[in-house]
């Protein structure tokens, strides 16, 4: 079965593989600090895989993703919040499934109706205003007191499921490692599909594809809110591990990251975002526990990523094996 | 509603919309004659602001500080175009956006090294920490009313230089045509510089002019930054003169929408309904308007002629 | 004969630059009709507002009696109208074969489907490799478009727009840059399509041209000075003095 694979598909088995087993080795051994880090870099990979599939497949340079991370957790904050203190009747509930279809629900919303503005514009205008609706959402949540406004709001009671308790951190581990396992089979499916080649050709050339016949306006959108949805869900997740949400959780600081775990990894490939996301929490890491200055070197990494390397970690080490793949295509390559 | 309350308050929003049009030219004009997104231009403002609290303290006078501080930001604005910004130009927008993003976080945290976690406020002279009554019940701090005059005056300066200066010509043609300026035989890396270095002397203003009233504090450039971001969107990205208008809309709406939008609501609304609802819209208010602005006019209110 | 295309007083202007200048002209059905003028005569500006890629400043276009003057790019390929670029507009970053086959995915249904995987529908990659043996790139047909030739990727175009199996294809100056060689299987080539559908060609190669067309309009300065066929082109005076009588 192994023998049809391609050389990616078997190198994502093998990363998912080693985050399956290394956890449970973690909590043996005594290190269970690292369960949790492995939680955060799990989830991280989520919404940089969501990412990926509007910046890497469709060339939307989306600077707002934090948001739906934000709208995820929330939604996972303001029903449990109300379940316990009173109120708003209607989503006061700590059931998890209502958590899910709410962060889902809205995050694809948000995603339907900021989507149709931003992509009726091109370049720095969508770079900028996928940042500015985010720093809407951001303000508006400072704004809110009931949900603790900029202090933020601890979730006192985790998503409750069927069978699974989240509360156990192991069993939220796997939780959130299925959930990025079935992330990276949907961005696969979906951008092999004909809806992703239609993706994949308006991010190549978008006038090319509009004189084929094909309305890329509502294919993009169409992706944006299936990244928007899957980025609100990991935001959930994210609600359930910290079971603390704030505005900051949504700052533009932390769209940049996510960016910057795309790119690093290497856009438009299935594994580039885990390994994106890998690298930053390695490097938030190694630095913060040297230094409570560790954004300077991660600064400079920032800057010396853009600088100085063209395809991230994957494109690295695909331009060593062919030097005349040219970023952006190595997954197409490999077939 | 209280006329003399409605005056002061479009007196700070045309204050706050001038402070915006200081940050947001700046960037306006690199992007429209370099093509280039600098999202690190916000740090130019704190950086200003840092500079002016360190020599107000030294000199002890902010007027002077201020004067030494703008030549300063504009040298560290031309060291960032000759060491970071330069390598990019040729890059695609992604790379501009993560590479000044990590300049940034650069900014920051060296900031944070040099002067410390806490802000810094900064003393105003005694003849500047007045209030003067402009009309019966209408009394406005001497210092913001500096802050619309030198806005405006600026604003006239930039005009000036834009239209009528043989720089503004170059500037002008290099926004629409830029092999066209480097064919002209202009040396297109010194005038790159140039703007850049004006730029950050518009945004570091910006910052000191602000300190007083707020204090410098690390990070104030990332916030203003994105609304600097909404007013070159509104005005259409490149255009100076669409940046100043849509930085006085955006100083009014904001500011007005923040005193008196629960008033508006109660008009309609409960008042309880409206005093919960009123702080959550007009927070978003300005983004709203992006969002309408947008949906007619894709290029924003004054796209340039020529791209 | 019936027009299928109808140009009425159509007009864009840049600027100060007026690049269309009430433009009528009607193209018959399954003709070549060629359309030549000097540089800046405005000949692809006439296929970016036939194509829709540029809305005009006033007149109308009707296809196949239908207005669609105000219909967007995309759905005018719906209709059948497509066109072949200039400067070579291809994605690069696909394979050749990606490239033809999305045209022939362009006209099966929507695309909003999102599991089957693209490169498994036979019936799509098979047509779409008929096209490219047809043009003699099927050897070619995996490699990355960018690493073509000008010349192959001069064929690419023209096997998309075969691919697009429009009823009135809009090539523009698909000899552009080709070698003496390349020119001839070009020709040969367009030769082939004829008669099946309405061809509208703008060309600079003069050889080409007569080689071809059924009607020939002559475009200066955003405006049609004569129609005719290639003997009354070629021996109308004013076309003589305007175009040909530069050469």
């Amino acid at each position: 079965m192994f023998g049809t694979l391609s050389r990616s598909s078997k190198l994502t088995l093998l990363a998912l593989l080693v985050l399956a087993i290394l956890p449970p080795i973690f909590i043996w051994t005594g290190n269970s600090f690292y369960v949790d880090l492995a939680t955060r870099l799990v989830i991280l990979a989520i919404a940089a895989v969501s990412l990926n599939l509007i910046l890497g497949y469709g060339g939307m340079i989306s600077f707002g993703h934090a948001a739906y991370l934000g709208i995820g957790a929330y939604a996972v904050g303001i029903p449990a919040h109300h379940e316990l203190y009173g109120g708003f009747e209607a989503i006061a509930s700590f059931g998890g499934f209502t958590h899910i279809f709410l962060a889902v629900g809205i995050s694809a919303l948000f995603a339907l109706i900021t989507g149709a503005i931003c992509l009726r514009t091109k370049g720095v205008y969508f770079i900028m205003i996928t940042m500015a609706f985010a720093q809407m959402l951001y303000y508006l949540l400072v704004s809110l007191d009931e949900y603790g406004a900029d202090d933020g709001l601890v979730i006192d009671a985790r998503s409750e499921f069927p069978l699974i308790n989240l509360d156990n951190s192991l069993q939220l581990y796997f939780v959130c490692l299925a959930s990025l396992a079935a992330a990276m089979l949907i961005v696969r499916t979906v951008v092999h599909s004909r809806f992703g080649m239609v993706l994949q050709g308006a991010k190549g050339n978008e006038e090319r594809m509009t004189s084929l016949g094909y309305n890329v306006y509502a294919y993009r959108l169409v992706a944006y809110v299936i990244s928007g949805a899957m980025c609100g869900f990991a935001g959930a997740l994210l609600g359930n591990f910290t079971t603390f949400i704030s505005p900051e959780m949504m700052a533009w600081s932390r769209s940049g990251e996510l960016m910057f775990m795309v790119i690093l990894g290497g856009v438009a490939t299935t594994l580039g975002p885990l390994l994106g996301s890998a690298a930053f929490i390695i490097i938030e890491e190694a630095f913060s526990s040297y230094t409570i200055y560790w954004h300077l070197p991660f600064g400079l990494m920032l800057m010396a990523v853009v600088l100085y390397t063209n395809g991230g970690i994957m494109g690295m080490k695909f331009k060593w094996r062919s030097p005349s793949a040219e970023k952006g295509t190595q997954e197409n390559g490999t077939k | 509603m209280d006329t003399s309350l409605l005056i002061i308050q479009t007196l700070n929003g045309i204050q706050l919309g001038l402070l915006l049009f200081l940050v947001a030219s700046g960037l306006t004009l690199i992007f429209g004659i370099l093509d280039f997104v600098n999202l690190a231009h916000g740090s130019l403002y704190m950086v200003g602001a840092f500079f002016c609290a360190t020599l107000t303290f030294a000199l002890g006078s902010f007027p002077l500080a201020v004067l030494i501080a703008l030549p300063l930001t504009g040298l560290v604005g031309y060291g960032v175009e000759r060491f970071v910004a330069r390598k990019l130009y040729a890059k695609d927008h992604l790379q501009h956006v993560l590479g000044t993003f990590g300049l940034i976080l650069v900014f920051d945290t060296l900031t944070h090294m040099i002067w410390g976690p806490q802000g810094i406020s900064i003393p105003l002279p005694a003849w500047l920490d007045t209030q003067v009554t402009l009309m019966k019940d209408v009394v406005f701090p001497t210092y913001r009313l500096l802050i619309i005059v030198s806005g405006l005056v600026c604003a006239a300066g930039l005009y000036w230089l834009v239209n009528h200066t043989r720089l503004g010509m170059l500037i002008r043609a290099g926004a629409s045509n830029r092999t066209m300026v480097s064919a002209l035989g202009i040396d297109i890396k010194t005038l790159f510089a140039l703007v850049f270095a004006i730029g950050a002397m518009l945004a570091g203003l910006a910052g000191m002019l602000i300190a007083p009233i707020t204090e410098a504090k690390i990070g104030m450039g990332n916030e203003v930054i994105i609304t600097a971001f909404v007013v070159i969107i509104v005005g259409g990205i490149g255009s100076v003169k669409g940046a100043f208008i849509a930085a006085i809309l955006i100083g009014l709406i904001d500011t007005l929408g923040r005193s008196f939008l629960d008033d508006v609501f109660k008009l309609f609304m409960s008042s309880s309904a409206a005093e919960t609802s009123a702080p959550a819209i007009s927070a978003m208010l300005i983004y709203l308007l992006m969002a309408l602005i947008l949906a007619f006019r894709p290029q924003g209110l004054f796209p340039p002629m020529v791209r | 004969m019936s027009s299928i295309l109808e140009m009425k007083d159509l007009r864009k202007s840049y600027g100060g630059v007026t690049a269309t200048d009430g433009v009528s002209l009607s193209v018959e059905k399954n003709i070549l009709h060629a359309i030549i003028g000097p540089n800046g005569a405005g000949k692809t500006t006439l296929i970016s507002l036939l194509s829709g890629a540029v809305k005009p400043d006033g007149g109308k276009i009707f296809f196949a009696g239908k207005d669609i003057t105000s219909q967007p790019a995309y759905s005018r390929a719906k209709v059948g109208i497509s066109r072949s670029y200039q400067i070579t507009s291809l994605i690069m970053s696909m394979s050749v074969l990606d490239n033809v086959a999305l045209a022939i995915q362009a006209r099966s249904g929507h695309s909003f489907k999102f599991i089957k995987p693209a490169k498994s529908l036979t019936k799509i990659r098979s047509e779409a490799l008929n096209i490219l043996k047809q043009i003699g790139l099927a050897d070619r047909a995996e490699d990355l478009t960018s690493n073509l030739s000008h010349g192959e990727h001069r064929l690419v175009e023209i096997a998309i727009a075969l691919a697009s199996n429009a009823q009135c294809m809009m090539l523009d100056e698909p000899m552009a840059g080709l070698g003496p060689e390349e020119s001839v299987r070009m020709i040969a080539f367009i030769k082939q399509l004829k008669g099946s559908r309405t061809i509208l060609l703008i060309e600079h190669d003069m050889d080409a041209v007569f080689a071809l067309a059924d009607t020939i309009s002559v475009l200066v300065y955003g405006k049609i000075i004569a129609t005719g066929s290639p003997d009354e082109i070629r021996n109308n005076e004013a076309v003589r003095h305007a175009y040909l009588g530069e050469e």
